[in-house]
Parts: structure tokens; sequence; C-alpha cells
């Protein structure tokens, strides 16, 4: 029986290799989708550039080179030099690892966040239902950005506060994802089979309704991370994101924009980086949605 | 008999719907306030000196200090607040030395003209892209739209409004740079809506008309931009839910033009719905006004929360964050409503 026989099996034999054959179902579906292996190229690109900085960078992020300013983008400065005489190219390449970093914290927070609150919200339904979601609908009625940079207002500049401010803000579309799945599966006879056999609620919902929620939410912050690329970028932008001389790639564009006529290098080509990464996730977010969750079929 | 019960019962389900909607609305804007007065008073290590700013006296910190009840319980504070914001008192901004709200009323048509232009363009060239997509649905149109849809998704809106300025103003010189007007134009109509194009228009004053045109066409363009990504999208998808249906084929069987098939049979049911995605596009291009006209200069609310931001200017923040949620909430209250009452099939 070969490797690709074991993980089709129709009758597995154990958990491992039914989870091994779903996941290896999955990839092919995946990979026949072009869309969706280009996103996974630049994203895993992304991944290999934030760990390779050191080594594909030509130049320091940071280093000045007062001779070498504002030069046009050449054989040694691919994409130029700014106003201090840096590396565009090295700076765009340093900033990857703040892009992943924010992307990366401001999931780790806000999805986990959302899919407490709405499966706890689905499981109990009534009064906790009602308080939970009514919560959840006045944030995801005011606008994202305008809340993060309320909030980043109060908070103060900086990148952490910006991570928390667009943590806060992403939250309650998960929620919403949560508490509909949870829902649709709360009254099944096998919750009711834990319930019967004594599993409290904390062991139903963490270990038998989060994990049925997992799959739209991984689709559904796919398909956010674009967002919340463009909403850390804008807040680098005002300057209320990360401080220079961090290579951040919003940061580096509102830098460049007193150069933006003469210059137009400095302010171009971060933005070049923030729409391929964005763009990547956008296109496996799509072809992810259409694997994992068909029946939403393939618009947003 | 039957039918006047039924109509009762109709007409109560309906007073409950208006009444439900009213009851719901109501609460977001109290969570709204919630929010900002939580931003306001709570995250903040000190509120006074976020409202005072770091340059006040002792004197005029502690008189803001009594003047904003922080010496009083947060429940009462907050019923306070909510109180004077129903009464228009947003407070004083430290930046520009006068009421909030004012300031607020001052910036907002400038917003509101880019936006309404903005959305104007996304519907105009949006729709008719949406249904020729779908009418191509696997061609070549369909699959440019689809990258075209992804790349507003990706790209950012104060990137593409610096890259605009360098190719059509400086590089091409087809429109005008940032602000409103032009510096010689300034001032020569009298400011009656504060929408620049309606004031020249009231004023017969042709020249500066068309000035304010080249100023608004590139930021609106680039909204549009956004709102027509998204449009287009949508209008692509409900066009495929009913080309796919069997009356579609029996228009068709019957011999009907195929440009009455589509523009007919096929675009009339889904209007309601789109108004629904445009009203909310519509809020959606209030919220990217803020970085377009960032970019632009632009003296719009955009704009006004941007500079107080950077000045620390609480109560101008806040300020203009409640009356963006608000417009926000209410054209996303209103599109629902407008859903209802024209959808047949809900009445």
């Amino acid at each position: 029986m070969s490797t690709r026989d074991w993980l089709l099996d129709d009758s597995p034999a154990t958990l491992t290799q039914a989870n091994l054959g779903r996941a290896w179902r999955m990839m092919s579906a995946l990979m026949r989708n072009p869309l969706a292996v280009a996103g996974l190229l630049i994203i895993v690109a992304l991944l290999a550039t934030a760990l390779f900085a050191p080594w594909i960078a030509p130049e320091s992020p940071v280093g000045q080179n007062l001779q070498a300013r504002l030069l046009p983008p050449s054989a040694e400065h691919w994409m130029g030099t700014d106003e201090l005489g840096r590396d565009i190219f090295s700076r765009v390449v340093y900033g990857s690892r703040i892009t992943l970093m924010i992307v990366a914290l401001v999931a780790v927070i806000s999805a986990p966040l959302g899919l407490i609150i709405g499966a706890v919200a689905g499981y109990f339904g009534g009064w906790v239902d009602r308080i939970l979601m009514g919560l959840t609908d006045v944030f995801l009625s005011l606008p994202k950005l305008i809340l993060a940079l309320a909030f980043v207002a109060a908070l103060g500049p900086g990148i952490e506060n910006a991570i928390i401010a667009i943590a806060i803000t992403a939250w309650p579309a998960y929620a919403r994802i949560a508490r509909a799945e949870t829902l649709t599966f709360r009254n099944a006879e096998y919750i009711q089979a834990v319930r019967l056999v004594g599993g409290s609620h904390t062991r139903i919902i963490t270990r038998h309704v989060l994990p049925l929620c997992t799959s739209s939410m991984i689709v559904r912050v796919t398909l956010d991370m674009a967002g919340i690329i463009l909403t850390a970028a804008g807040l680098g932008f005002l300057g209320l994101g990360a401080q220079p001389p961090l290579p951040e790639w919003g940061a580096m564009i509102s830098r460049g924009r007193t150069f933006i006529l003469d210059q137009w290098w400095v302010a171009t080509m971060p933005g070049f980086a923030i729409i391929l990464v964005s763009l990547g996730f956008c296109f496996l977010g799509d072809g992810l949605r259409d694997v994992l969750d068909p029946k939403q079929g393939g618009e947003k | 008999m039957a039918t006047e019960a039924s109509m009762a019962v109709r007409a109560g389900r309906g007073a409950r719907g208006i009444g439900g909607f009213v009851v719901v609305t109501a609460l977001t804007f109290l969570g709204l306030l919630a929010i900002t007065f939580f931003i306001g008073r709570v995250v903040p290590i000190d509120p006074v000196l976020s409202v005072v700013g770091d340059r006040a006296t002792q004197a005029q910190y502690d008189a803001a200090r009594v003047a904003m009840g922080l010496d009083r319980p947060m429940v009462v504070q907050f019923f306070d607040y909510v109180w004077s914001v129903m009464q228009g008192d947003l407070g004083r901004s430290i930046s520009t030395n006068r009421p909030v709200a004012d300031d607020l009323l001052r910036v907002f048509p400038a917003t509101l003209e880019m936006a309404t232009l903005g959305i104007l363009i996304g519907v105009v060239l949006g729709v008719p892209a949406g249904v020729w997509a779908a009418t191509r649905r696997g061609e070549w149109v369909d699959q440019v739209m689809r990258v075209f849809a992804l790349l507003g998704y990706s790209v950012p809106a104060f990137w593409l409004g610096l890259v605009g300025l360098a190719i059509f103003y400086a590089g091409l010189g087809w429109v005008a740079g940032p602000g409103r007007l032009d510096i010689f134009y300034e001032g020569l109509v009298p400011a009656r809506t504060n929408v620049m194009l309606i004031d020249a228009a009231l004023a017969g004053d042709w020249s500066v008309f068309w000035n304010a045109l080249s100023h608004l066409v590139l930021p609106a363009s680039i909204l549009g931009f956004f709102s027509l990504a998204f449009i287009a999208r949508m209008t692509r998808s409900f066009m495929l839910d009913q080309l796919g249906q069997e009356f579609i084929t029996t228009a068709r069987v019957k011999g009907v033009p195929e440009w009455r098939v589509i523009w007919v049979h096929g675009f009339k049911p889904i209007r309601v719905p789109l108004i629904t995605v445009i009203g909310l596009s519509y809020a959606a291009l209030l919220e990217g006004s803020v970085m377009i006209e960032t970019v632009f200069s632009w003296p719009g609310i955009g704009n006004y929360l941007t500079t107080a931001l950077l000045n620390a200017d609480m109560n101008a923040v806040l300020g203009a964050t409640l009356v963006i949620g608000s417009v926000f909430i209410l054209i996303n209250k209103i599109s629902d409503v407008l859903y209802r009452v024209l959808d047949p099939r809900s009445k």
C-alpha cells in the first residue's frame, strides 16, 4: 500500500491516519487552485524573508550613509535609497519581520477571543447570548479604522499599542462566525452524549465545540489578514504605529511622502511590498474558503 | 373579518418592527457612546492631561478636572457624558480652541462632497462592470475583474493617493494638487453650504467650479476605486444567482432580446440587495476618506481627526470618532430599513 493510498483510505484505522488523510485531501484541493498556490508561495516567501532577513538584505536597515542620499533604483540599490542614504530594499526586507509580527499577534489575540465569546454565546443562549452579541454588534457597526485610531490616540503611539488597537477591532467578526457555527451543532446528539456522561460546560466548549469552529475561523482570519496589514500600515503612515527608525512599511511610505514628486521610489517601493503580501493573503484566503467552507460559495 | 384580523396582526408586526428598529438603533448609539467614553476616560492614564494637553498650567488642569467631573463615580460621569453629547456639546478642542461640534460642522461638508463623488464613480462604473463580468463568467473580463476586486482589498489607500499625485499631478499635470482650491481662488465664493462645487455653482463662478472639480477628481476617483471593486464584485455574484434561474431560461426561450433578459429580467430583482451594498460602501468611503484626506490635505473630517491625533487633542478625536461612527450606524440602519421596505418578500 503506497503512502498515498494509506492517506486516502476510506476507513482509516487511527485518528492520526484520518487527520493526515483529511489534510492531504485539502492540500491537493488547494493545489488545484492557481491563485491559492500563488498566495501560498507569496506567504512562504514572506516567512522566508522574515526568517533570513540578515542574509537577504545587502545592507543594514538602520545604518545611515549621507553620501548616498536619495539615489534612484540601480543595480547596487534595487529600490534606491532614502533621505538618510539607507538602502530601501534592505529596509523592506527587514520590514517583513514587523508586518509578520503584527499580523501574527493580532491573529493570536483576536481570533481566540472572538472564538470563545462566540462559542460561549451560542452554547449557552438566552441572556448570555443577547448580551455578548449585543456587544459584538455594537463593535461590528462601527468603522474599524476609526476605532483603532481612537484607541491608539488614547493608548499613545507605538507598535504594541497599534497591535492592541487592531486586535480590539478585529474580534467581533470572529465571535459572529463562532456563534453561528456553534448554533448549528449545540443540540447535536454527540454534544448531548458528552453532557450525559457528565462533561462540564468548559470541557464541552473547549473539546467539542471550539475544534469544530476552527476551519471557518482559519478562512476568515486569512481573509482578514489583508485588512489587518492595511490598517497597521495606515497607523504607521499616520505616525501612530511603529516609530522610526523601525523599517515598518507604512511609516516608510510616510517618510517618502515629502519626496513623492521628485524621488518617487522612496514612498512607492514599500507600497509594492504591502500590496504583494496583502494580495497573497487574499488569494490564499479565497482558495482556503473554497476548500474548507464550500457552503459559503465563491463570493465574499 | 379574517382579512381585518390579519391586517391588524400585520400592522402590529410592522409597529413592533419599527419600535424594535428604534430600540436597536438607540442601543447601538449608546454602545458607541460607551466606547468613546471608555476610550476618553478609562484608557488614558491621565484623562485630564489628554484633554488639556501637556502645556496647560496647574490652574487650567484643576479647572478641567472639576469640569470633567472626574471626582464623581464612573456611572454618573457616563450619564453626564451622554447628556452633554445629546445636547451637542463635544467639549473644546485644544488645537483650534473652539467647540469641537462647531469644528466638525465646518469640516464635514468637504468629506461629504468627496465621498459622494466617490460613491457616484463606484456605482456608475461598478454596477455595469459587475453585470458584464457575470454575463462573461470565466472569460478574461471576469478574471480581470476578479484581480481588480482583490486589488481593492490589498492596496493601501494612502499609497494609491501618493502614486496618483505623482503621476496625474506632477507627471502629467491633468489634475490639480492637494487642497480644495488653488490659493488665488480661495474666498472668492461665499461659503453657503461648504460644499465647494455647490457654492461655486450658486455663485455662478464657473472658474472656481472647474478649479474645485480638478482638485476633487483625483481623491474622489481613488475613493471610487475602492467602492467600485466591492460593488462590482457583489453585483457579479447577485447577477450570477439570477442568471442561473429558470425564468431567465424561459425568457430566452421565448425569444426576449439578450439585453432585455440581462437588464430587465436579471437586473430588476437585484436592485434591492444592491442598495444595501451601496449603502455599506458609502459608509466605508467615509472611513476611507480619513487616509485620503491626509494625503491630499483635504480639509474634511478625516484630516481634522488625524491632525487632532497628532496633537493628542482628545476631545476632537472622540468628537470626530462619534460623528463618523454615528453616520456609519445611520447609513447601515437606513439601508437595512430600505431593504425591508423595498423587498416585496418581507411584506
